[in-house]
């Protein structure tokens, strides 16, 4: 069971906020798809294996890429050609 | 043949689209002048790309995916964005920020989702063919609750370029049409290599549909007409099956003792990679300004606070919550053994049958408002969640009605045969027509 302060913690982790009046119903909501979940616990078998997998590289080589201007044109805040972010200390 | 376009005027009165083009360009080729309609979690160069959140709201790609290169290449009208559940996280259309879709054959009733745009859009006869994206059954939930055609293919046949993610390792972009006809050659234009994305495979698509299943067997599992599957479609699928076998196929039972756990295994999965690809959305290269005069925390909680709808949230939080420290083991961890486990039973099975077919849905479109509990939504997708959990290819085919509304008929196959599920769909839809 989660309370309803370790949701309000994992929410906080994620940088995802719950309004007040919606903490109850979400927690409540929250306990109960965890609790379908618990029915993990009696999963058995071989640790995942991956098969007919293999890692895909490429040479590191600059390629073409989007001008600057397009990739700028969705961002909200810019400065001197530079995407402005929030403070970080 | 430059020139030439297209005018496209829908009277669009299920709030299938999200964007519209009334003048379309297109060149010539295999699709020239064919009016698509592309789900709008697929990035389209110059039109509005919101995956149906406010988050995205205003977000003009810079560029196209992989399968809206190869749409205009073949000279296919993109006419206009379809709506969606937010992110893809749904089974009705319902979550989208900017209202439901409605299902052409009862606007009582939801479409389906999270591709349900998508769906009415060709239902309600605006568009030939369409592209979705399923993730757990987001093609063949909407393509059963609208009574069209719709296909997930085999992991890796359709590039995901250009998808804005969900769940890397479980969605793929389909085909979605009111015939396998239609869906074949939509399936022929967008399947093939893409270097830029990781897991494409090299195997293009280059079928034109076969009637004639003599011989095929076909696995019918027990779990697909069990508990919580309503019996007035387990009937509608068993008489459709029973056509099948009239048409020379051989039936036999099977079991996929995995299910029990899939459908867990998929919302632990699917929750966790949700929890880092949407951590992108912060409003700073796109999106919904972040206050850049407040701390980072603060700012980017703001933003997705009020650009992220509750189901996307939700999704989030139980995503993190599962990876945090502590209970990595006890979901992402076991959630991939019931995985491999689903993978095994298929691939069991799939030694000794052709495909194995079942119902799509457990039951027929929901009323508007009937899943407003989030667990009983994800309980619907109990049957279509498997072949992505396996990759494998599954189509969903209209097979009958009940209730006066239509049921689809799932066939799934092994991977990369995605040309013999259509070709029993085919089959199955030459015959009743």
């Amino acid at each position: 069971m989660a309370t309803e302060q370790e949701v309000n913690h994992i929410a906080e982790l994620a940088d995802v906020s719950i309004n007040t009046e919606e903490l109850v119903p979400f927690t409540h909501q929250f306990n109960a798809i965890l609790d379908y979940f618990d029915i993990l616990d009696r999963v058995s078998g071989d640790t995942a294996v991956t098969r007919d997998l293999y890692n895909v590289m490429r040479e590191d080589l600059v390629e073409p890429s989007l001008p600057q201007e397009d990739v700028l044109r969705n961002a909200p805040a810019q400065e001197d050609g530079f995407i402005k972010a929030p403070r970080v200390m | 043949m430059a020139g030439h376009e297209i005018t496209f005027e829908p009277d669009d009165r299920y709030n299938a689209f999200l964007t519209t083009c009334r003048k379309v360009p297109h060149g010539p080729g295999e699709l020239a002048g064919i009016a698509v309609a592309v789900k709008d979690n697929i990035s389209t160069k110059g039109i509005e790309t919101t995956c149906a959140s406010k988050i995205l709201k205003g977000y003009i790609p810079p560029y196209d995916a992989h399968v809206v290169e190869l749409l205009r290449q073949s000279g296919a009208a993109i006419v206009g964005k379809t709506n969606m559940d937010e992110f893809g996280m749904g089974t009705t259309t319902e979550n989208s920020a900017f209202g439901p879709t409605l299902n052409p054959g009862d606007i009582g009733r939801v479409p389906g989702g999270s591709s349900g745009g998508s769906a009415a859009a060709i239902a309600g006869g605006m568009v030939r063919m369409a592209l979705g994206t399923d993730t757990g059954g987001s093609i063949r939930c909407p393509a059963a609750f609208c009574g069209i055609v719709g296909l997930k293919p085999t992991y890796g046949r359709v590039s995901r370029y250009g998808l804005i993610a969900y769940a890397n390792s479980l969605e793929q972009v389909g085909p979605m049409g009111q015939t396998v006809t239609d869906v074949s050659t939509l399936m022929g234009v967008i399947a093939g290599h893409d270097r830029r994305d990781s897991t494409s495979h090299n195997k293009p698509y280059t079928h034109t549909p076969r009637a004639g299943i003599k011989g095929l067997k076909i696995g019918i599992p027990q779990e697909y007409f069990g508990v919580g599957v309503d019996p007035e479609v387990a009937a509608v699928v068993n008489k459709a099956i029973g056509r099948l076998e009239e048409l020379g196929a051989t039936t036999v039972p099977c079991s996929i003792p995995s299910m029990e756990y899939a459908l867990a295994a998929y919302y632990v999965t699917c929750t966790c990679e949700a929890s880092s690809n949407l951590a992108r959305f912060d409003g700073v290269r796109y999106g919904p300004a972040a206050d850049t005069k407040k701390s980072w925390h603060d700012a980017f909680r703001e933003v997705r606070r009020a650009g992220f709808g509750t189901e996307v949230r939700r999704r989030i939080l139980l995503g993190t919550y599962a990876l945090s420290s502590g209970y990595y083991g006890k979901y992402y961890a076991k959630a991939q053994i019931a995985r491999e486990n689903v993978k095994k039973d298929f691939a069991r099975i799939f030694s000794e049958v052709d495909v194995i077919a079942g119902p799509t849905m457990p039951t027929i479109a929901f009323k508007l408002g009937e899943k407003s509990d989030p667990l009983s939504m994800y309980l619907s997708d109990i049957l279509t969640v498997p072949a992505n959990l396996a990759g494998i290819p599954a189509i969903s085919v209209p097979c009958g009605k009940a209730e006066g509304m239509p049921v689809g008929l799932q066939i799934m196959g092994r991977p990369g045969e995605d040309e013999r599920v259509i070709d029993v769909a085919y089959t199955f839809e030459q015959a009743v027509t």
